[in-house]
């Protein structure tokens, strides 16, 4: 679970989210281009924070990806994102 | 910084297509899901799209990512802007708010490419 954990590790750090869920989706991709056989290649990640209060789609997913630059440079292919505040899940 | 070539060509599929889809593989045979997933609304919404294969040109991919500030693909630009990645264009689409966004930007939707 090592990347999954610096994810998590970083979303919370970066966005103080009030719910973070992480979904490793590798294995659905297992053998294709951008797979690696230790797997944690593919993720979808939903986050759900207040500092995406007045941000648009591309602003909210700029955040998370300059959040995670490490992590998509060395192993994550694929990234999923869902980018809520908590208005918007209550809405 | 981006090679100022590797722009003056981005800017140029940008400004002669209203809709620009840069991908992984081509619209009819698009090499990841997430691609394909795009274009499979693209065509739904009936909007015609110019299609870049950005795993022939390994400088666009590189550069395209420094000049939207956005690292993964596909990317969709509608009138030069970029909207976004699979999940957003999935979920504007959901909502209604993609066509909405072309229709505001006086792109023609319901064609049948």
């Amino acid at each position: 679970m090592e990347y999954a954990a610096r994810i998590r590790q970083k979303l919370t750090a970066g966005l103080s989210p009030v719910q973070l869920d992480i979904v490793d989706e590798s294995d659905r991709h297992a053998g294709h281009a951008g797979a690696d056989a230790k797997g944690e290649t593919h993720f979808h990640v939903t986050v759900v924070s207040a500092a995406f209060t007045g941000k648009s789609r591309v602003e909210r997913q700029r955040m998370v990806y300059a959040l995670l630059a490490d992590e998509l440079s060395e192993r994550v292919h694929a990234l999923g994102l869902t980018t809520r505040t908590d208005a918007e899940t209550t809405a | 910084m981006v090679d100022q070539n590797v722009v003056e060509r981005i800017k140029q599929d940008l400004g002669s297509s209203d809709v620009v889809l840069y991908m992984k593989g081509t619209p009819v045979f698009p090499q990841c899901g997430f691609s394909a997933a795009v274009v499979q609304v693209l065509s739904h919404v009936g909007v015609p799209f110019k299609g870049v294969n950005i795993l022939e040109e390994p400088g666009l991919r590189q550069g395209l990512k420094e000049f939207s500030n956005w690292p993964t693909f596909p990317q969709l630009y509608v009138k030069g802007e970029l909207v976004g990645g699979c999940d957003i264009v999935r979920e504007m689409y959901e909502s209604g708010e993609l066509q909405s966004l072309l229709t505001e930007k006086g792109v023609a939707t319901g064609v049948n490419a």
